[in-house]
């Protein structure tokens, strides 16, 4: 993990990656919408609208992901001080807090023909929304520690807190089995039909990787924008 | 309404959102390098 901690190590590695990421992505994605609303079979009760979970299980997965890269990060900064965790953090929060508000707006709508309700406070939405919530502290105390020219140690800390969260938002189905469905989705495979499954691996693969080279993107900006501070300072100092 | 009214907006929402996420990226980034490459010239 160290041999990253150099920024131009790391840069000389993240420049082509975030272009593969990027086409591999949105060539996976598109199969996976496309397939998602064109070829893949609606369901026996849900009819149509089981379409919505192609973009909603995706969305869902980089929003619990996004927080446990945070987590991650945090853990690097705290314990061994990595130089670059600091800036994955930082950068991990945009993209995640992205998706968790996806999973949680195509939630909605995918509950009111469903469920007959847009909200409810059930765990798993609960849960959810409280992740979207952290993402906003975590953006705004990383925010402000930077301006400060802080470590960002309040911030990593937050992370680390944070992430009691996500067992809570992966068990809370069964521990408060109140409006949301039980987890459809194992080790021991799935309970989905295969002719309405194949699409979501493609689209959450490829989201994953749009998501991957928006934090990359991100990472290569906080770099770049620290260089040019560092710069300022000295000329001034000079 | 339509079972396909809910998908599309579902679809609509998060397509544009992860559209508005690499966009933001994207120039933030190149904004970003620009501004350092350009202090580098300077020097």
């Amino acid at each position: 993990m160290h041999r990253f901690a150099n920024p131009a190590r790391f840069l000389k590695i993240a420049r082509p990656a975030t272009v593969w990421l990027f086409a591999i992505g949105l060539i996976l994605a598109a199969g996976g919408v496309i397939g998602g609303l064109t070829l893949s079979s609606p369901d026996y009760l849900q009819g149509e609208t089981v379409r919505i979970m192609y973009v909603h299980v995706p969305a869902a997965w980089l929003g619990m992901a996004g927080w446990a890269g945070i987590a991650a990060a945090s853990l690097a900064q705290l314990v061994w001080r990595h130089p670059l965790a600091t800036v994955a953090g930082r950068a991990l929060a945009p993209a995640g807090a992205t998706f968790a508000a996806i999973c949680l707006l195509t939630g909605s709508i995918w509950g009111r023909p469903t469920w007959g309700t847009w909200w409810e406070w059930d765990g798993r939405l609960t849960s959810m929304l409280i992740l979207f919530f952290l993402y906003l502290a975590y953006i705004a105390l990383a925010g402000a520690e930077k301006e400060r020219g802080g470590e960002g140690r309040i911030a990593a800390l937050f992370g680390l807190v944070g992430a009691i969260n996500l067992p809570i938002i992966h068990y809370s189905v069964l521990w408060w089995r109140t409006l949301h469905q039980a987890q459809s989705f194992g080790v021991e495979g799935s309970s989905i039909d295969p002719s309405i499954l194949w699409p979501l691996p493609l689209s959450a693969l490829g989201f994953t990787c749009l998501f991957g080279a928006a934090v990359l993107m991100r990472m290569r900006a906080e770099l770049a924008e620290a260089k040019v501070e560092a710069r300022m300072r000295r000329a001034a100092a000079e | 309404m339509s079972h396909w009214s809910f998908v599309t907006a579902a679809y609509a929402i998060a397509l544009l959102a992860t559209a508005g996420l690499l966009a933001w990226a994207f120039v933030s980034m190149r904004k970003a390098e620009a501004a350092a490459e350009e202090l580098k010239r300077q020097r």
